[in-house]
């Protein structure tokens, strides 16, 4: 039913959007990747050829073992953090309960402010201060007698990074709550009621039934959570801004870059994350488009 | 029987309001605090007191943030507004004729614009700016024109999803009639596409908005969105919390009011992030 003037229009249509991606995806990328491999260092262009000395400067590099290590620390904290809590909010919230669109709205309407905002009500509210200068959570556990919880937060040494993704925990867990509602809004209310009659309780159901439906969406919520972790930028600069404890590769790269003009090394970063996350996305790309030509 | 058997589980499923109680006063801590704080006069800002309701509505912090804010919010509007419509626009053109008038390699290159919505923009970023420098567009309109083509894969995927989902039949019934690719689009999918602009025009509104990184690269100081004149002035040791606080409600406002008011296409948006329509 396609005649050949349409066909030959609708690729017209796509070309711009189809141009626009080429150039400022992957021929940016492969730009960045011609950066990584020149000595360009100052502010005016420089493509002399380097090899990979830039990618194997990063191997005896201080820096980027603290970068490495904070990444680690704070994917493990944040990923582990979303999902339960989402998980454990998505339960509660599909028991039919009054009030749950009012509940489900307040637990996302951190999805829809900015890092910036968030980091900086954070970093209010998880002053390290002390004595008489105490404030913020801190002061509230001392209101409430929880004394024992008070901790120096992001300037924790060493596990400072932990504390930026409780933050994080709090704007995005919200998200992994939506996915998972929408998963367990497709368990078929018949294998609920089968088992019910077949004498599970709530809990087996749960346990037995539901959750490794729900295993799928877990994926999803590694992933995406994942490859969000591995970007993280904002929300640390509004925190504590470029400190060197709180150090990921994306303010690395920032500041290799923009404030120490090592252009050759800050794109060879940007090249490293790159080919962490497409490790992530590429797969997780070609599951979900095999699974719904399949449906 | 079957009631008999039901009600222990209604009662227990009441004591669950006590955890959703506690989460919600959890992920309300930080908006009180932005309020009580944004609320109070300047002789009552003691850490003391951080936590206690203000003793009146003073709205000096606000005036005081908006007055520091307001040329930084306009840029923001100036930017954001244009830069949705646009990728989204775009958006429905590429997910109709990917949804429903594949060309040959449609299939390939589909994927290749998904990826992009992943991709870390540190891995693009010095190009960008070198690539702006080079055609002369600097600060709002590059801004824009990085959000426009960094929103496509997001508005591409969420229309094609939308348009692969309605029956061939629809679109065969108007061509029966005698209608051509483009008046297809117009008189039947456009017609219908109303619910999908929404949402991506919520997502692209709101991530434009948020965004920082394009932001601090592509924008001098006299064109800084309001996500970089607010961390720029929560930096400055100069300015009292209080106005920050009410500079960081002010900088939320618009995109909460979005969520507030259009939460339900905000959340679809979310889900097609994920990759799940």
């Amino acid at each position: 039913m396609f005649r050949n003037k349409d066909r030959y229009l609708s690729f017209l249509l796509v070309s711009p959007s189809i141009l626009a991606i080429l150039i400022f995806v992957y021929g940016f990328i492969a730009w960045s990747i011609r950066v990584s491999l020149s000595k360009w260092k100052g502010l005016s262009p420089d493509y002399t050829w380097a090899g990979l000395e830039n990618y194997l400067s990063f191997f005896s590099d201080p820096r980027f073992s603290v970068d490495v290590r904070n990444t680690i620390v704070f994917t493990l904290v944040f990923v582990i953090g979303s999902i339960l809590l989402g998980l454990l909010l998505a339960v509660m919230l599909d028991q039919g309960l009054k009030g749950e669109s009012f509940f489900r709205s307040l637990f996302l309407f951190p999805m829809a402010i900015s890092y910036i905002v968030t980091g900086i009500v954070w970093r209010w509210l998880m002053n390290p201060a002390t004595g008489t200068r105490i404030s913020g959570f801190n002061l509230l556990f001392h209101y409430l007698n929880l004394d024992f919880l008070i901790n120096n937060w992001h300037t924790t040494r060493t596990w400072g990074i932990a504390a930026i993704a409780l933050a994080a925990i709090w704007q995005m867990s919200g998200y992994t709550m939506a996915m998972y509602l929408a998963g367990l809004r497709g368990v078929p209310q018949e294998l609920r009621e089968a088992a019910q009659i077949d004498g599970a309780n709530e809990i087996q159901i749960l346990r037995y039934i539901v959750l490794p439906l729900l295993s799928p969406i877990t994926l999803s919520a590694l992933i995406i959570l994942g490859h969000m972790s591995l970007k993280v930028f904002d929300l640390i600069i509004a925190v504590a801004g470029k400190q060197l404890p709180l150090d990921v590769p994306a303010i690395y790269m920032w500041q290799l870059t923009f404030d120490g003009l090592f252009y050759g090394r800050g794109a060879a970063l940007g090249i490293l994350l790159l080919i962490s996350v497409a490790i992530l996305i590429i797969p997780y790309i070609g599951y979900t488009l095999k699974a719904e030509a399949k449906q | 029987m079957k009631r008999a058997s039901l009600r222990p589980i209604r009662v227990s499923k009441k004591w669950l309001y006590v955890p959703l109680i506690c989460m919600a006063v959890f992920y309300l801590i930080p908006l009180y605090i932005m309020l009580i704080t944004g609320f109070k006069s300047f002789d009552e800002i003691s850490l003391k007191t951080m936590w206690d309701l203000p003793r009146g509505l003073h709205f000096d912090n606000f005036f005081a943030a908006f007055e520091k804010l307001a040329p930084s919010l306009w840029n923001s509007f100036s930017m954001v507004i244009p830069a949705a419509i646009l990728s989204s626009v775009l958006g429905s053109l590429n997910g109709f004729v990917l949804a429903k008038w594949k060309f040959r390699g449609a299939d390939i290159i589909f994927p290749l614009i998904l990826f992009g919505m992943f991709i870390p923009y540190q891995s693009v970023l010095i190009p960008l700016v070198q690539f702006m420098k080079a055609i002369h567009i600097s600060g709002l309109p590059g801004l824009v024109m990085a959000h426009v083509i960094y929103g496509i894969p997001i508005t591409t995927l969420t229309f094609r999803n939308y348009y692969a989902s309605l029956p061939q039949e629809l679109l065969e019934a108007a061509r029966m009639d005698g209608a051509d690719m483009l008046g297809v689009y117009r008189h039947i999918l456009l017609p219908i596409s109303a619910p999908s602009f929404v949402v991506v025009l919520i997502w692209q509104f709101t991530s434009a908005w948020n965004d920082f990184l394009f932001a601090v690269v592509l924008t001098g100081n006299t064109q800084w969105p309001v996500t970089v004149a607010l961390n720029n002035m929560a930096g400055s040791q100069i300015i009292a919390w209080n106005v920050q606080m009410a500079g960081s409600l002010l900088a939320a406002l618009p995109t909460l009011l979005v969520y507030i008011f259009l939460g339900r296409y905000f959340l679809r948006g979310l889900l097609a992030g994920a990759l799940k329509g």
